[in-house]
């Protein structure tokens, strides 16, 4: 059972704010949801490679040729907050 | 207190490429124009998928065989996961647990003037960040986001703790540097943040008893200069000493973990970062966006192949076949890979490594410098400073009149004339600068020059046993017969005062 | 049989004949989604001025006797999470309510040369995560067949307007199903491709590695042609199978002679089953014996760690791709910004819905320091084993049958308290994803209350033609893909 604690824990990881039902709920759902993945132990996976593609290919590359970038105004057009020439964010006082 | 100073370094190197790591977006440097340079994929925006740069890959293994890593015939990308406003996507495009090579290392010179390998863990690709910029009035006022940069290839290069003092740690970055600009793998502009550099230091200090403690590693970040990598590290040094004595503090100790701590310039001090409110965890993972890369025996010895001479046999072999100093070798060497060639091109058209070098290092230099150009941009090319040369070693043109040729070419260039190798037998009639080996056209110059009043008393002198006074006596015999070898002239003359 | 109960096929031969014209077709649907959408709800965005001029310039060409694309002129909806330039694109999320897209997938151009007429957005699940379509922040879409049921999800806005014949053709995505069980819960054909096939390039990602656009129509022609449209290597898709796309159409009326049908031993005793779904199962394979198919029983061991393995993977995939819509660089901002952590947090508690939260959380969790080898790592090796299985069953048929969901369409509200249900009723599907595999959902039946079943076909990687001709062969042999759902036949015109 995920407690409070790891819920919250989990939650500031994925810079989601969690109204207290939603700790609550979330804390049972992905208790339920880890009890029932537990069935993957029974599998011996001893020497299996692990498959993170569904079609495994290698050597995808392109060429090093430049195509016009976009232009400020579209870079620009989604953004929540501009100056017209910076995203704007509220002050970042960390580091990444 | 005995204690050894204990440096790793990571060096973030910008790749040589016209586009991004992952994009065909430019690279180019314009900070002046903030998200000018932007693709779909730099901006993180839905739907958009990466495809890797064949360029920023071969650069990497270039280097990382320069750095004499081995390389992985198997690598993958995965995902560096956090939130900050300069990473659009949310995650970071790096390798995690198969970078694409490691275990190398670079050798430099260490303290005690004897060559030290440093190690090298591993050197892996990711793409760079862009670029925050935060409110420097302390008002708490927006900060601003930049995405140029985001998305530009970097090698992240990281040392073991190999280097125990802060001159060692600049050797190591300069001798990376040379390396990376000689295999044109970066330019490794520090201005434009092409080559960024973080500091893990500690040290080992010997407690009465012999026992050894360990003080607690700090990282010091984003040092951009070879010059600050050094002032920090001493800061830091001084520091930990001191909070040692203090504290006691050591690494292992419960509660003691990796600081992270910025270096002030201004005040030349290291200054604390402020901790973040949760423990880092990057939550890496295989990107299944992309491919991972296999490279063959014979795709990695075509690639060894293409790549030039490191510096370091450079240096050995310039000693070797040109017979001149190390010291020498090294000034050509490490001014660039370009003003090197051009010497070994000098060396090579003359026959004459050492007259090459006292050139280049001299006259070539010191006009490139003054100048302020490349010696791509210099003028004088190399079969035309190597005709030059030819005539010295040949005894045509004395060293003196060489200078005068030498001048005179860069004159005429600097009037616009394009020049050619024949601009110098062309110049050398022209300036009636031809060696004269003609023992009696000399002897008659001297027979004019003693028949003259004024120089009695010199003559006198000289037959006197005075060697100095023989000085404007060969003066004026050289006025008389330009491009007499001064050396001759003093021969014949002390043969004519009775003094040979 | 009017004009808007044809199918894709019937439409392209009235288009080439001159016996209506493609601006002709795009008013008819959208008369059709005037008449019905307000009820059914399939769609999000329609750009009637547009589509109209699209029809009317591949009409021109048509008139000065230029060749056309595989699409001559036909109407596709497509699902709100893929990418085109000045359209809106919110993959049914609160979070992309405003966002437009500066861009074109590569589908959107293959189908613009194609001559497709790019009708409008369909709705879905919040960013395809869900089996009902109730995960969409816009609209809730009813089920056709019986507006109290779910058209499935998460394409179930794809599904819907196909069977309510407000389009003949549309696309989808499909991660675990997303395409196949609305098709199957709405009574229309939709094909899942072999990963790789189709470019993901533009598609909004939910799960990467298990995502993959296909289409849906009335019939297996219709998907068939949609298919041959879409496929193809896309150099700006490093996912994409560098291999050229067979003529599917050509071949498709052949028979497969002797073709080898598995059917899975390990799901004869699935759990929860539906005994009319059952029953389906077992008459279609009775439909294929009397084609003189030979039908074999496969065993698929790790099957029945597909729900744990694809639960695992595919939130951990989500948690990142979902990464970015953090309130800086496009989408939505919370208004009550204090910090940048609450700028964050506070951004993406107001612009996912619940069940992308859940998948988040999930997906965070699992990949989070120390939880890594037994979540993620481990499931990525049961994938494999998952996929051997496939490769070992396909080595002695041609296809695999089975059910496409456990029950027909369920109603609207039934899963909303359950998540773990849900995700459980999609046993049958995300298999092929984990694979990579093709597969194809084609109806087969309809239950006592009136409501569709699938026939869900899977294929071993890029074998679509053989896959989509025993569909045909079913289809061919039987009525049920030419079924309508009740509300289609009183209020439509006739041209
Ligand atoms: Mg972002
Ligand atoms: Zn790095």
């Amino acid at each position: 059972m995920l407690g409070e604690q790891e819920i919250r824990k989990v939650a500031l990881l994925a810079r989601l704010e969690l109204t207290d039902a939603e700790v609550v709920a979330f804390g049972s759902q992905l208790s339920e949801l880890l009890d029932y993945v537990a069935i993957l132990n029974e599998v011996d996976t001893e020497g299996v490679e692990p498959m993170a593609h569904a079609v495994e290919q290698t050597n995808v590359f392109r060429d090093d040729a430049p195509r016009p970038p976009l232009p400020r105004e579209d870079a620009l057009a989604n953004a929540p907050k501009t100056d017209g020439k910076f995203f704007r964010v509220p002050a970042i006082l960390d580091a990444p | 207190m005995h204690y050894k100073v204990v440096v790793g370094l990571e060096v973030h190197v910008q790749l040589q490429t016209e586009t991004k790591l992952f994009t065909d977006c430019t690279t180019a440097f314009h900070p002046d124009r903030p998200n000018t340079q932007t693709h779909p994929l730099c901006l993180g925006l839905p739907g958009t998928l990466p495809v890797l740069n064949r360029k920023a890959y071969e650069l990497a293994v270039k280097a990382a065989l320069g750095l004499n890593c081995t390389i992985a015939r198997f690598t993958k990308w995965d995902r560096k996961q956090y939130f900050y406003p300069d990473l659009p996507k949310g995650y970071q495009i790096s390798q995690y647990d198969m970078p694409m090579s490691s275990d190398g290392w670079l050798e430099i010179e260490g303290d005690d003037g004897a060559p030290r390998r440093i190690r090298i863990l591993r050197a892996h690709l990711e793409e760079d960040a862009g670029k925050n910029l935060h409110d420097e009035s302390g008002r708490g006022q927006d900060s601003l986001v930049d995405l140029n940069r985001a998305g530009t290839p970097l090698l992240e290069i990281v040392s073991q703790p190999d280097m125990h003092s802060a001159v060692e740690a600049r050797r190591y970055l300069e001798t990376l540097r040379l390396m990376m600009v000689y295999l044109d793998v970066s330019d490794c502009n520090m201005q434009e943040g092409n080559l960024r550099c973080d500091a893990n230091v500690n040290l080992h200090v010997t407690l009465p008893d012999g026992a050894i403690a360990a003080t607690p590693i700090v990282e010091v970040k984003n040092l951009n200069s070879f010059k600050n990598v050094e002032l920090a590290i001493d800061h830091e040094v001084r520091r930990q000493l001191e909070e040692f004595e203090q504290t006691g503090r050591k690494w292992g100790d419960p509660g003691v973990t990796k600081a992270t701590r910025g270096f002030d310039a201004h005040r030349g001090v290291t200054v604390s970062q402020r901790e973040k409110e949760e423990a880092a965890d990057y939550r890496y993972f295989p990107d299944p966006d992309l491919a991972p890369v296999t490279i063959t025996d014979e795709e990695l010895e075509a690639i060894r192949r293409s790549m030039c001479e490191l510096p370091a046999d450079r240096l050995r072999r310039f000693e070797a076949a040109f017979e001149i100093s190390a010291y020498d070798a090294g000034v050509m060497i490490e001014h660039s890979r370009s003003l090197a060639d051009y010497f070994e091109a000098v060396a090579e058209g003359v026959g004459d490594g050492k007259q090459a070098a006292n050139w280049i290092t001299q006259h070539v230099l010191r006009e490139i410098h003054e100048r302020n150009i490349g010696i791509e941009a210099f003028p004088i090319g190399a079969p035309i400073l190597a005709a030059l040369l030819q005539r010295i070693v040949d005894g045509k043109l004395t060293v003196k009149s060489a200078r005068e040729v030498f001048d005179a070419l860069l004159q005429a260039a600097d009037a616009d004339r394009e020049l050619s190798v024949d601009d110098v037998s062309r110049l050398i009639s022209e300036m009636g600068l031809e060696r004269v080996e003609d023992a009696g056209a000399i002897e008659a110059a001297i027979a004019a020059v003693l028949a003259r009043p004024q120089n009695a008393k010199a003559i006198e002198d000289l037959q006197g046993g005075k060697q100095q006074a023989a000085g404007p006596l060969i003066g004026q015999v050289m006025k008389e017969v330009k491009g007499a070898d001064a050396k001759l002239v003093r021969e014949l003359l002390l043969k004519a005062v009775g003094q040979a | 049989m009017s004009t808007i109960e044809a199918t894709a096929g019937e439409l392209l031969a009235r288009l080439k004949s001159r016996e209506t014209t493609s601006a002709e077709l795009v008013r008819l649907c959208l008369s059709q989604i005037d008449a019905h959408d307000g009820e059914i709800g399939a769609f999000l965005h329609l750009d009637r001025d547009d589509a109209l001029r699209q029809a009317e310039a591949i009409d021109a060409k048509r008139a000065r006797g230029e060749s056309l694309g595989v699409l001559g002129g036909l109407p596709v909806a497509v699902k709100d999470v893929v990418s085109q330039r000045g359209q809106p694109c919110t993959c049914g999320s609160r979070m992309l309510q405003r966002y437009i897209p500066p861009y074109d997938a590569t589908i959107i151009e293959k189908l613009r040369a194609a001559d497709a007429v790019l009708l409008g957005r369909t709705n879905m699940d919040e960013f395809a995560m869900g089996s009902s379509t109730e995960n969409s922040a816009y609209r809730v879409t009813r089920n056709p067949w019986n507006r109290e049921h779910s058209p499935g999800g998460s394409s179930g806005g794809s599904a819907a307007a196909v069977a309510a014949r407000m389009v003949p053709l549309s696309i989808g995505s499909d991660t675990g199903g997303s395409i196949r069980q609305p098709a199957s819960f709405c009574g229309v054909t939709g094909l899942k491709p072999t990963y790789g096939r189709v470019s993901r390039y533009g598609l909004v990602a939910y799960a990467s590695s298990l995502d993959q656009l296909g289409p849906l129509a009335q019939d297996v022609s219709g998907a068939t042609r949609l298919l041959q449209a879409i496929a193809g290597h896309d150099p700006l898709d490093s996912t994409s199978i560098a291999r050229p796309v067979p003529d599917y159409l050509s071949r498709l009326e052949q028979p497969l002679e002797g073709v080898r049908i598995g059917v899975v031993e390990e799901y004869q005793s699935a759990a929860g089953m539906d005994p009319e779904v059952s029953a389906s199962l077992v008459e279609a394979l009775d439909v294929y014996r009397a084609l003189g198919a030979d039908v074999r029983t496969v065993s698929l061991p790790h099957a029945k760690y597909a729900v744990a393995t694809y639960y695992i993977i595919a939130p951990c995939e989500a948690s990142s791709n979902l990464a970015r819509y953090d309130g800086v660089h496009f989408g939505h901002r919370t208004e009550q910004a204090g910090n940048l952590l609450d700028m964050y947090c506070k951004t993406r508690a107001e612009g996912f819905g619940p069940e992308v939260k859940r998948r988040i959380m999930i997906g965070t969790y699992a990949l989070s320091a120390g939880y890594y080898d037994a979540y993620y790592l481990q499931a990525l090796k049961v994938r494999r084993l998952i996929r051997q299985d496939f490769d070992r069953a396909f080595e002695q048929v041609d296809v695999i049958a089975s059910p496409v969901s456990p029950t027909p369409a369920f109603r609207l509200g039934a899963m909303a308290d359950d998540p773990l249900a849900m995700y459980l009723s999609d046993l049958f599907t995300l298999t092929a994803n984990l694979a990579g595999l093709p597969g194809i959902s084609v109806p087969a039946g309809i239950s006592r209350t009136g409501l569709p079943i699938g026939l869900q076909l899977l294929a071993a990687p890029l074998q679509e033609e053989p896959l989509l001709r025993a569909a045909r062969m079913f289809e061919k042999a039987t009525e049920w893909h030419t079924k309508r759902p009740p509300l289609v036949g009183s209020s439509f015109h006739f041209p």
